[in-house]
């Protein structure tokens, strides 16, 4: 069984914080984190690899210092890892970034079963794993929560629904997106820590890959972002002063007026 | 590609700083510069009053957008029920198709779906394209992509709406990336820019600390998933009369590589505060389990759901499906009275979309005040027994 799974790096959320003075955010000093989805995809692999063999390989596109996210994978107990880095990858929106790991995987050999997280933290879009599986032109289930069966050319799985799951079962190759229920992840092992330090990653840019330049990075992308800003907070915001039955009553009267009860 | 700044024209600032999702940009000597990080997006130019930032080598323009023409809302259907969602984007989608001057239309695939197509013109769909067959009554991402790009490709749509559910957030990024076209991802609002006929799709990004607003400007169509709970329903009405065209399906079946093997409803959490329109939440400013009772109370008289933070969900108050947050549940209600929460940024993000935002915390610097609409610094023993109090006497 060869297993890639996908990792992005990703600025750690958690630390993001709303100042109170101006209203907008703070971002200093935010940490690089892989994607905590990912973490499950990295676990869930190495599981696979305990039961069935093979090699466990590790993408990631991003600029050069996702090389950090991948040493990370590694220290886990990842095989081997891949950087796809080069400024023309730069402003890519999903199908670019689909596009872009679709050839790199391809790149790094045949495989079983590609593993990427539900979603990124940052872009929260969640759609890179079903535009891989796209390009690469195989079956994927998403959001899936539990394997239940591995055979030689065919994987069944459990995937969440609004109310409830599904099981399904698709044909290897394939690609699966995992949720955080599906596993509990190891810390790193010492051996994996060691590897980690002296593992060579290859780099590759948009020379290795056989994709144009129009298809990948900002030229390659269909969406563009125009504006970004922050969601207004708190613009409405009224203390509702007096004692306990004046502060009810005030209440009352402005949620009658807004509609809302 | 590159982005550059015009040192003569930048005076330094910042606004581009605040509006770079990456930290991208530095303030230094005021002047503006990128490091590495820069990822291209364009935020940053659009935001600068002086036009000095430019990003060089864009990506070619005049794509195939004029033979698509309409609206089209994919209406989604889990055992034979078509899902909320789809109501609000019909709702959504006669007023992008209005002020486009085009039609609206409703795709739905299932099966003995006669009854579903008359209801969806009665929620406004000028067109039901329909596709009828035992093998798409559940949701098999596999045809439900080919039958869905094939009539993309026959009937050429300019807009491709659909709820940002399971379902939607699964197939529908296939879709998008066969057909070669963008796909924005749980959007909250939309309108058209009616001079260049293009969708602007705004969504939340960053766990909901940024919003970020996207075109799609040369590919066609242009999709959007859409987040539940934000557009408001389509009009009912049986008059409406609409066009059904029906998709043979024949064929579509031999070789599937994807098999649904059961469907299977979890129904034991009653509450799904996913769906409520008024969440009542405690936080552990109730400092006991048994005070619990008087948020359910509250919850109770509003015809709502109870909600919780983290803090009284770890310390084992009520069971984590009532959780908002980060690692809870997002939601989204027209009223969320937040009793005895903090407001760590991690509670923030779950729930700061509601419309009206209520806070009650015995500290007037708690900063769930920051994202309230309306605020009341006191005791949640004094003021939420207050409230039960009035709205029983109000309700009789
Ligand atoms: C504010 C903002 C909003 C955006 N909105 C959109 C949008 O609506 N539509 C759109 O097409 N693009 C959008 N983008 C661009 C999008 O974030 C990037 O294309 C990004 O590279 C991938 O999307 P994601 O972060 O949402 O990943 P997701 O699709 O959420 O990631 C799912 C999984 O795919 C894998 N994966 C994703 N990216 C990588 C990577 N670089 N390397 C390795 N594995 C990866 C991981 O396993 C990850 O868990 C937006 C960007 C910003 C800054
Ligand atoms: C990775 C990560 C993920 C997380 N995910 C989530 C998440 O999904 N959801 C979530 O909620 N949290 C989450 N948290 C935890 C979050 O950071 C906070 O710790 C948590 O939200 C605090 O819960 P609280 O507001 O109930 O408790 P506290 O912060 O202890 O606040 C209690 C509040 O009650 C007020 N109070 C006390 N007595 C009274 C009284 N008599 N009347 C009125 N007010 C009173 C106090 O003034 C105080 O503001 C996460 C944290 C991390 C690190
Ligand atoms: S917004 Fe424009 S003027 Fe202001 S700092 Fe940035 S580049 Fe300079
Ligand atoms: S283009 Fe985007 S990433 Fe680059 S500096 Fe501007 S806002 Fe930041």
């Amino acid at each position: 069984m060869n297993i890639v799974v996908c990792i992005k790096q990703v600025p750690e959320t958690t630390s993001v914080k709303i100042s109170k003075d101006t209203n907008t955010l703070m971002r200093e000093g935010v940490k690089s984190i892989i994607n905590p989805f990912d973490m499950y995809a990295i676990e869930e692999g190495l599981r696979i690899k305990e039961r069935f063999g093979g090699r466990i390989s590790a993408v990631s596109m991003g600029p050069p210092q996702a090389e950090e996210a991948l040493r990370e994978a590694v220290s886990y107990g990842v095989d081997d890892a891949f950087l796809l880095s080069d400024r023309a990858f730069a402003g890519a929106d999903t199908l670019a970034t689909s596009r872009t790991l679709a050839k790199g995987i391809k790149k790094i050999g045949s495989f079983d079963l590609i593993i990427c997280g539900k979603q990124a933290i940052d872009g929260d879009t969640a759609q890179v794993g079903p535009g891989i599986a796209e390009k690469l032109d195989i079956p994927f289930v998403a959001f899936v929560r539990k394997i239940r069966e591995i055979s030689n050319h065919s994987i069944k799985v459990e995937r969440m629904m609004d109310n409830g799951y599904d099981v399904m079962e698709i044909t290897l190759p394939s690609l699966i997106t995992v949720v955080k229920e599906i596993n509990e992840p190891r810390m790193p092992s010492l051996r994996g820590k060691m590897k980690a330090k002296s593992i060579d990653i290859p780099t590759w840019g948009l020379a290795d890959l056989e994709i144009g330049e129009d298809k990948v990075g900002l030229k390659g992308s269909a969406t563009q972002v125009i504006k970004v800003f922050t969601p207004k907070r708190g613009g409405r915001r009224e203390m509702l002063e007096g004692s306990v039955e004046t502060q009810v009553g005030l209440l009352i009267n402005r949620l009658n007026d807004l509609k809302v009860i | 590609m590159s982005i550059k700044i015009d040192i003569e024209l930048c005076t330094g600032c910042g606004v581009c700083e605040e509006a770079c999702p990456f930290e991208a940009i530095k303030i230094q000597d005021d002047v503006a510069s990128m490091d590495e990080r820069c990822n291209l997006c364009g935020a940053c130019v659009d935001v600068c009053s002086f036009e000095a930032i430019s990003i060089q080598g864009l990506r070619k323009t005049g794509g195939d957008g004029n033979d698509h023409k309409g609206v089209w809302v994919f209406a989604e259907q889990r055992n034979g029920k078509i899902a909320s969602v789809v109501l609000e984007l019909l709702g959504e989608g006669r007023k992008l198709a209005d002020k486009l001057g085009v039609d609206l239309s409703a795709v739905f695939f299932g099966y003995s779906v006669e009854m579903q197509t008359n209801e969806l013109i009665s929620y406004g769909a000028d067109k039901v394209y329909v596709a009828d067959a035992p093998i798409l009554r559940d949701f098999n991402d596999e045809i439900y992509s080919k039958v869905l790009v094939d009539l993309i490709n026959e009937y050429k749509p300019e807009i491709v709406l659909s709820g940002a559910t399971a379902v939607g957030r699964s197939f529908i990024p296939e879709v998008s990336a066969r057909l070669e076209t963008g796909l924005t991802a749980d959007c909250t609002a939309l309108d058209i820019d009616t001079e260049r006929r293009i969708l602007l799709q705004t969504r939340p990004a960053f766990g909901g600390n940024i919003m970020a607003t996207i075109i799609c400007p040369d590919e066609r169509p242009q999709m959007a998933t859409v987040r539940h709970k934000v557009m408001k329903k389509a009009t009912y009405d049986t008059n409406r009369k609409g066009e059904v065209i029906k998709k043979d399906i024949d064929g579509y079946g031999v070789n599937l590589r994807t098999k649904v093997l059961e469907v299977v409803e979890e129904i034991g959490e009653t509450v799904n505060i996913a769906e409520a329109d008024v969440i009542v939440s405690g936080g552990r400013g109730l400092q006991e389990p048994k005070n619990f009772k008087l948020i359910e109370e509250l919850a109770k008289i509003l015809g709502g759901a109870v909600g919780a933070s983290r803090g009284a969900v770890d310390a084992g108050w009520i069971p984590y499906s009532h959780q908002v947050g980060q690692t809870g549940k997002t939601v989204c209600p027209k009223l969320y009275i937040a009793c005895g929460i903090s407001g760590a940024v991690q509670h923030l993000v779950g729930m700061q979309s509601s419309d009206v935002i209520v806070a009650i915390n015995i500290d007037k610097d708690a900063p769930i005040f920051d994202v309230a609409t309306f605020g009341i610094a006191g005791d949640v023993f004094e003021v939420v027994p207050a409230l039960i109090k009035r709205f029983n006497e109000i309700r009789g």
